[in-house]
């Protein structure tokens, strides 16, 4: 069933320039993905390690502004840039996390909070280097192999490839003896460092990798719209991000992605029929967090559950029947 | 391998609070070490010194020959320290054998390892059903936390520190709360730990942890008021006024 659902997204996903009616439609889908690529980062901190940042935003803006600049001030390439694009995001998120991770909780979000906004105000204020207000503009598409990303087509195909790469990535590296120990952390901080996990460096290296993905994002969100402002990365930016994460399902896989989709869709086609589309969000993710506490995915899981049980079968806390993860062995 | 723990003048505040006051403690090499007091007398506070959740405001930790009163709470169950928590500490979410598999993982290397699917390890899965079936939870293996009983969580509690193959294991009331039955099961599980291992246990169920210690230490008020072997602090008039009152 999974694995079909998986054969028809990929299906879709492949075909979606041949179907989806315009390249409004192709760059649309192309910037559902990048939401995505940067949701998916922010959600190895959020669901994963539990520690809620409100200041991503500043790592994707980080990586946009430093390639951007490279670029269009020194004449870099676009391969260099995008290099030391990531490399410098990536020390800035190794110096943020030790800054951050000394609190958890309530603290942590608002230290995460205070260096977005610190970020924010350089690119403000630094209008010399930052071009201040106005951003960044005037910046190109790289040209991979020869291929022109230009076209809504190609730049969709390329975006495509990096989310699976990165998606892969991720699966890859949750499913992992580290990954399980990120969870630990997440779970029981205390039982987990008197198993014998360093939390703190465990979750700093989260830190740095959710900071080096935001960046690789960021590279994403800037090819896309050739133009870096520090709009990119305000607060509210990061604020929507956080909201994709939660709405999709956070600790997941595919939430991020769900909820990238989901808030780029309303932002872009709700906003052509409403003037306050900001305020539908708001509605959406108020339903969400009533109806589908645990987010779209989780709520699918039930509703999956629902299903595929025809006669309703008695909640999983009753004792009398096995419950769905027991298997042979437990009885 | 056993290793025996010394504390030395250890002090602890919360504030005004003074919740350890110069404490000392010798455990020797294997010994069965039995901390008991009132409530309040700082028994907990002692063991997260000892654990290192907490630091000292002054004293010294000494585990084996090693002098770890500043190492990080992690770096001690590296060295063997494992412990048992009064209030039940598992994670909840995962069923038992992942409980116990990151009970193992914590003290393997391959903690750090980032590729590989945790979930189907054959190797830990197979130690981990070897560490349940020791204190008979095998048959429960890959049941959601939620489903089992208390005294079955407390079983899980002591099988996770087992499966670190401690040298020091801190058991925090492991009798607590449980019903007769689960206490029997429970003490003969203990009773059955090999002898290599180091055990300071806090207990007030005196049956059952007098029959265990070979030594006593009675803490009151964040002091060390008497500390012996099991017949001198049985004895000794003193015991029986902290724990009567009179």
């Amino acid at each position: 069933m999974k694995r079909l659902l998986l054969v028809a997204v990929a299906a879709a996903a492949l075909t979606l320039p041949l179907w989806a009616g315009g390249a409004y439609y192709v760059n649309l889908a192309s910037q559902v993905m990048i939401a995505a690529l940067f949701a998916m980062s922010l959600n190895l901190l959020v669901g994963y390690a539990g520690l809620t940042s409100l200041g991503h935003a500043g790592y994707l803006g980080l990586s946009a502004y430093i390639s951007g600049w490279l670029m269009l001030r020194l004449g870099w390439g676009h391969g260099a840039s995008a290099l030391a694009a990531l490399a410098g995001t990536t020390a800035t998120a190794a110096l943020f996390g030790l800054v951050a991770l000394r609190a958890s909780g309530i603290s942590f979000l608002m230290i995460t909070l205070a260096l977005g906004q610190i970020l924010w105000g350089v690119a403000y204020r630094w209008a010399d280097m930052t071009g201040g207000d106005n951003g960044l503009s005037g910046l190109t598409r790289p040209n991979p192999f020869g291929i022109d990303l230009a076209a809504p087509g190609h730049f969709y195909f390329f975006t495509l490839v990096v989310l699976t790469v990165v998606a892969g990535a991720i699966a890859m590296w949750v499913r992992s003896p580290f990954g399980a120990s990120i969870r630990a952390t997440r779970d029981q901080p205390r039982r987990a460092s008197a198993l014998g996990f360093n939390v703190s460096l465990i979750r700093w290296i989260t830190f740095v990798v959710s900071g080096f993905l935001g960046g690789v994002a960021g590279l994403m969100y800037v090819y896309y719209h050739q133009f870096i402002s520090p709009h990119s990365i305000s607060l509210a930016n990061s604020a929507e991000m956080l909201l994709m994460v939660i709405a999709g399902g956070p600790g997941t896989l595919v939430g991020p992605m769900l909820g990238a989709t989901l808030v780029v869709l309303l932002k872009n086609l709700a906003s052509a029929y409403v003037d306050r589309w900001v305020m539908l969000l708001g509605i959406v993710y108020v339903l969400i967090v009533l109806f589908l506490p645990g987010g779209i995915v989780a709520g699918l899981d039930r509703l999956g559950a629902r299903l595929g049980r025809v006669p309703a079968a008695p909640r999983r806390t009753s004792e009398a029947t096995p419950p769905p993860g027991a298997t042979e062995a437990s009885r | 391998m056993s290793a025996g723990l010394r504390v030395e003048g250890l002090c602890r505040s919360f504030g005004g609070l003074q919740v350890t006051r110069s404490v000392d403690l010798d455990v020797a090499p294997g010994e069965r070490h039995l901390l008991i007091g009132p409530n309040g007398a700082g028994k907990t506070t002692l063991f997260n010194l000892i654990a290192g959740d907490l630091r000292p405001d002054s004293g010294r930790i000494t585990l084996g020959s090693v002098d770890v009163t500043r190492e990080s709470t992690a770096h001690r169950a590296q060295r063997g320290v494992a412990r048992t928590y009064q209030i039940v500490t598992l994670f909840g979410r995962d069923p038992l054998l992942h409980n116990v598999k990151l009970a193992l993982l914590g003290r393997s290397p391959m903690r750090w390892r980032q590729w590989g699917d945790f979930s189907t390890d054959a190797r830990l899965r197979e130690r981990a059903l070897a560490v349940l079936d020791s204190v008979g939870l095998a048959a429960k293996a890959d049941l959601p936390l939620e489903q089992t009983s208390y005294g079955e969580k407390r079983r899980l509690e002591i099988a996770m520190a087992l499966a670190q193959s401690p040298s020091l294991l801190l058991l925090d009331e492991p009798l607590a709360g449980l019903s007769s039955s689960e206490r029997t099961t429970i003490t003969e599980l203990l009773s059955g730990i090999s002898g290599e291992i180091t055990i300071v246990m806090i207990e007030h169920d005196m049956q059952a942890a007098l029959a265990f210690a070979d030594r006593i230490t009675v803490l009151h008020n964040g002091q060390v008021v008497l500390a012996g072997t099991r017949q001198d602090v049985v004895d000794d008039p003193r015991t029986r006024e902290i724990y009567l009152g009179h």
